[in-house]
């Protein structure tokens, strides 16, 4: 694809020497991002000799600004969030939450879901570890439901693609769903659909040998990130922003104001009910989600989308299953689910 | 004998520890018995609450991420 001729080196390198590195990263990233719309233009105009006005060109500079824009923007919230995540690892923010009431323990909860490293193939380990130390189901889940939704790809993506609001937006509402979700599965008193055996496990002390990290070693954390999540998602950012670019290209304006515009009141529950099954990550929905705004979606309705593929899945629903009895399973996906189309309808009535 | 276990439920970043693992001792020319460890109460026995994880010994050397080969040689002498 002619997008990657535009695509500059990222600042993922091995070198040993991060902090001497840094300065070298971040004037590369400055020059490139500066380049972006003059080598979009150049490439789509007088290389490929295409013009804005068809289709096809229309496509391609789409494709060939958006794509390397996109990824240089992905690569400098990972690495920053990656040298953040470096001073949370789940056994602080399981001491930080234990001991809390229950309100403010949702709120912490929610917002150290954003920072604390998290996988969700560790679900059940930390779910059990929260647990047995104390902290209530509630509060618990309040983490578990903002650390998908509310993550750095997201936020980067929406950030790169629809501007500072948009993604404060999403930001925003995504804690407030996981505090408020949270809370609610806490005064359900749930705590017997918890499968037995885990209250009755003894964790061990979550100390590994290691020395505590210095600034070399966070900043080591940083290009990691990069390397590793940027190097895992940029097939979805680019396969993404393709499809996007073809809807961008095709599609005739507005073509689906009548669908998924804000006048349909079925919209909204319509794209939680697709999204929910539907299991993707941030970077490979989001440039669809873009596209599909411009065409005369309404935004609501496309945030409800994302986030519905984003924060609940199948696959974790099914690891969690190991600790989880099937009535606090569907009670988590009802709240999060009301949640999440509360949110869509408060967007299309808000803008 | 060094004893290696790799803490996890299977996923992507357990097999590349594991790799990386049985890697680094065969260079040091350590004589080990590495094993992937799934069961959850020996995973939390251990306190662990992020896989993939790196036992040697007995002792929690990394939870949550995988160490480079310089790293984890470190972690296994």
């Amino acid at each position: 694809m002619s997008g990657l001729a535009a695509t500059p080196a990222l600042p993922g390198t091995r070198s040993a020497l991060p902090a001497r590195l840094l300065p070298l990263a971040l004037l590369a990233w400055v020059v490139a991002y500066s380049l972006l719309s003059r080598v979009s233009t150049w490439v789509t105009r007088d290389a490929l000799r295409l013009s804005p006005a068809t289709h096809l060109g229309s496509a391609v500079e789409f494709f060939v600004y958006e794509a390397p824009k996109v990824i240089l923007l992905l690569a400098l919230v990972v690495f920053g969030v990656g040298v953040i995540r470096s001073f949370f690892t789940p056994a602080r923010t399981r001491a930080i939450l234990a001991g809390k009431r229950e309100s403010a323990g949702n709120v912490l909860a929610a917002a150290l879901g954003i920072v604390t490293p998290f996988c969700s193939c560790s679900a059940v380990p930390l779910f059990i570890g929260f647990l047995t130390a104390g902290i209530p189901l509630g509060v618990t889940f309040s983490f578990l439901i903002s650390a998908p939704m509310v993550n750095e790809v997201a936020l980067a993506l929406l950030f790169g693609l629809f501007g500072w609001k948009v993604a404060a937006l999403y930001l925003g509402t995504g804690l407030v769903i996981a505090i408020v979700a949270g809370w609610i599965i806490g005064r359900l008193r749930l705590e017997r659909h918890v499968e037995p055996w885990v209250y009755q496990m003894v964790p061990g002390d979550d100390r590994p040998q290691e020395r505590p990290p210095t600034w070399e070693d966070r900043l080591h954390h940083g290009f990691d990130a990069v390397r590793d999540i940027v190097g895992r998602v940029w097939p979805y950012v680019l396969l993404g922003i393709a499809v996007g670019a073809g809807i961008h290209g095709w599609v005739p304006q507005n073509f689906l104001a009548s669908i998924m515009g804000r006048g349909a009141w079925w919209s909204v529950p319509l794209a939680v009910a697709i999204g929910v099954p539907m299991y993707s990550n941030a970077a490979g929905i989001i440039p669809v989600v873009h596209a599909l705004l411009e065409k005369g979606a309404a935004l609501g309705t496309v945030l409800a989308f994302m986030m519905a593929v984003i924060a609940l899945s199948l696959p974790e629903t099914v690891i969690l299953r190991k600790v989880l009895r099937p009535t606090l399973i569907a009670a988590f996906l009802g709240v999060v689910t009301v949640g999440i189309i509360a949110v869509g309808y408060l967007f299309n009535w808000l803008i | 004998m060094t004893r290696i276990e790799i803490l996890g439920a299977g996923c992507a970043n357990c097999t590349m520890l594991y790799e990386r693992a049985r890697l680094a001792a065969q260079d040091l020319g350590l004589e080990f018995e590495i094993e992937k460890i799934t069961d959850l109460n020996v995973i939390v026995g251990y306190g662990i609450m992020s896989t993939p994880a790196l036992v040697v010994n007995g002792q929690v050397k990394v939870s949550g991420r995988v160490p480079s080969a310089s790293q984890l040689k470190e972690m296994l002498t």
